[in-house]
């Protein structure tokens, strides 16, 4: 046994964990508030991570202002997707919702290589001190700054869900979409920017991985772990999300401590969560957290 | 989705109900479609029939996607997969075994089958979302196992396959592969219009339409949630069996996830339920990117072109005209070409009076 990696492994993990958690998180929105299984979330991540990058590259704006300025775009990116997309297949079957995103994804992974090519770019260095010490493990200060801008966002939506009057407004559309309307909530806007909030929250994400890892379309592979999160965690539960996130994270390291020490299968790291997917769904169809649909005739 | 047939509906007993060629004149065209399609090879370059005969593998996929989706409204993320392990079980079974191919071609859609049922184990309780993301799963896993069974499918390097031969007839060029896949193409797609007029055909149709009332009346939800997906591994691995001898090389390359989405792709523009519809959607999705090509070699050298990149990112137009593909079929025409083609039918029967 080897003390001192799996420590460092089972850090990795909560810091991926973390930020699977934040992409899972802006999953569940899109789910909870317009029922919609977006399965373009990592183009999100991907779309977000370039258009920072080239507006920290071929534009030499500092970081701050290229991160705001990534910020806005996402708003509106997000917005014109659910309005010209998403919208007119409002009340389709839930397989043409999904093929719709999916679609959607596709596309825009080509786009974007397309428009800055198949390798991936490192970020601009950002923080004086590439790595720091905690607890006598050595973090690279971007994995710090990730950590901690996850942890920010979980905050921000604890708020903005329980104290901000658009947060309120959500709430009751994924509640009730009818009940929502007839109290004066516009169930519209609140799809728009269910959908805003979504990419934007995702693009920190892709941008914090992007300064990491350098931005290429491995990015969006992280829209697809997102999945063994959600059904960890149940489809419909934020909390539920922020949780499945850290266990994939956690399950991910620890798959390959596991494969390195003793299997050698090699590949375990992507495989592993996919495989505790299928045998949650075996057992439990609606997820560990999910709420089960109570039908009725 | 009533036939258009002449002039009202003139059907005396259930005989004439249940016929697949209701007029005539479909019969008619049916053969004469098949013959121009026999005398193909005579008439079409090489090229040509390559396309033809990629149509018609991938028609066969979709077709078996179409019954898991259009007519039991489950859905699956992981086809290609199967559609993967078809073509290594193929190879397999040749080399093992040294079976002929002409046999190893069912037997792989049995083995894909097998397969298809033990991931098709959880499809019987899910639906929806849920099974998506299951079928996702199943895709990841057994790209992995590609990757990893170096016994099965060659690994990395993949797998060298023998051409297709039926008494000393080797069919080893697109000249006479084309009537292998012909042959195959007619028996699946007689199979499936069949399926749909048996008990068990309209048992999946009424899990699609309403699974409560379906369970309700009696049918086994279970049962035919788990059967349709062992149907729609059956044809994916005969589809994908087929590519193997076409190809003579399988690796594990091919058989990613946007070879799923493709085949959802075809089977969403096609048209969900619908069987023609399926080899429809195949012959878009394959064309689709001929006609990228031919666009991107029309504008070769201009300013567009010089100022777009067009001539070294033709992959990743072909990826983006297959996302705008669907996502513009299921605004714009959600029940897809075979609805187009009804309507077209429609207009020339009634012509002049159309309207």
């Amino acid at each position: 046994m080897d003390w001192s990696l799996l420590l460092q492994l089972t850090l990795n993990g909560l810091i991926v964990g973390a930020l699977y958690g934040v992409v899972a998180m802006s999953f569940v929105l899109i789910y909870k508030a317009s029922q919609v299984v977006n399965f373009a979330q990592g183009e999100f991540l991907l779309v977000g991570a370039w258009v920072c990058w080239w507006l920290l590259t071929d534009w030499q704006l500092p970081f701050w202002a290229g991160f705001l300025f990534t910020l806005a775009f996402m708003t509106l990116f997000g917005m014109i997707l659910q309005v010209v997309v998403l919208r007119p297949l409002i009340g389709e079957p839930v397989i043409s919702v999904i093929m719709a995103t999916i679609g959607l994804g596709i596309f825009f992974q080509a786009l974007m290589k397309w428009i800055f090519g198949v390798f991936a770019k490192p970020f601009p260095p950002i923080f004086a001190a590439e790595q720091v010490s905690v607890f006598g493990l050595q973090v690279q200060t971007v994995y710090l700054m990730s950590l901690g801008i996850s942890v920010l966002i979980m905050a921000g939506f604890a708020w903005f869900f329980t104290a901000s009057k658009h947060g309120l407004a959500m709430r009751a559309t994924a509640f009730d979409q009818q009940v929502a309307q007839s109290l004066g909530v516009s169930v519209p806007k609140v799809f728009a920017m269910s959908w805003a909030i979504s990419a934007v929250v995702s693009s920190v994400a892709g941008v914090v991985v992007g300064v990491v890892n350098g931005v290429s379309s491995a990015l969006s592979f992280y829209g697809i772990k997102v999945f063994p999160a959600v059904i960890l965690g149940g489809l419909d539960s934020v909390v539920g999300a922020v949780l499945g996130g850290l266990i994939v994270g956690l399950l991910e390291n620890w798959a390959q401590y596991i494969d390195a020490e003793w299997l050698n299968w090699g590949n375990m790291y992507t495989i592993a969560p996919f495989y505790a997917l299928i045998l949650i769904l075996l057992v439990k169809p609606y997820g560990l957290f999910g709420t089960k649909n109570i039908e009725r005739v | 989705m009533a036939v258009m047939t002449p002039a009202g509906d003139y059907r005396t007993s259930y005989r004439e109900d249940m016929t697949i060629f209701p007029t005539r004149n479909s019969r008619l065209a049916l053969w004469l479609g098949l013959a121009l399609l026999c005398a193909a090879p005579l008439v079409l370059g090489r090229y040509e029939l390559g396309l033809l005969v990629n149509i018609g593998i991938m028609g066969i996929a979709a077709l078996g996607l179409n019954i898991l989706v259009g007519f039991t409204g489950q859905i699956s993320i992981g086809h290609a997969a199967f559609f993967g392990f078809g073509a290594f079980a193929s190879a397999w079974l040749h080399e093992q075994f040294h079976i002929p191919v002409v046999l190893c071609i069912p037997l792989a859609g049995f083995m894909t089958a097998l397969i298809g049922l033990v991931f098709g184990a959880p499809a019987a309780r899910l639906k929806g979302l849920y099974l998506a993301i299951a079928t996702l799963a199943a895709q990841f896993i057994l790209e992995d196992f590609f990757a990893r069974a170096q016994w099965f499918t060659g690994g990395v390097a993949g797998r060298i396959t023998e051409p297709f031969e039926l008494f000393g007839w080797r069919a080893d060029r697109e000249e006479s592969f084309f009537y292998v896949v012909l042959a195959f193409v007619i028996l699946m797609f007689v199979g499936a219009a069949n399926l749909m007029r048996t008990r068990d055909g309209r048992a999946l149709v009424a899990v699609r339409d309403h699974y409560l009332s379906a369970e309700v009346m009696g049918i086994n939800l279970a049962y035919y949630r788990t059967l349709s997906f062992g149907i729609a591994s059956f044809y994916a691995g005969v589809a994908g069996a087929l590519y193997a001898h076409y190809l003579l090389f399988v690796s594990v390359e091919a058989f990613t996830i946007l070879l799923s989405i493709q085949f959802l792709g075809m089977v969403i523009i096609g048209g969900l339920g619908s069987v023609m519809g399926s080899l429809m959607g195949a012959a878009f999705m394959v064309l689709l990117p001929e006609a990228v090509q031919m666009v991107a070699d029309a504008l070769a050298g201009g300013a567009i072109d010089r100022a777009l990149r067009l001539g070294n990112s033709i992959s990743f137009l072909r990826e983006m005209t297959i996302g705008a593909a669907i996502i513009l079929f299921l605004i714009f025409e959600p029940d897809g070409l075979a609805r187009r083609w009804r309507l077209i039918k429609a207009y020339w029967k009634l012509y002049p009076y159309s309207h």
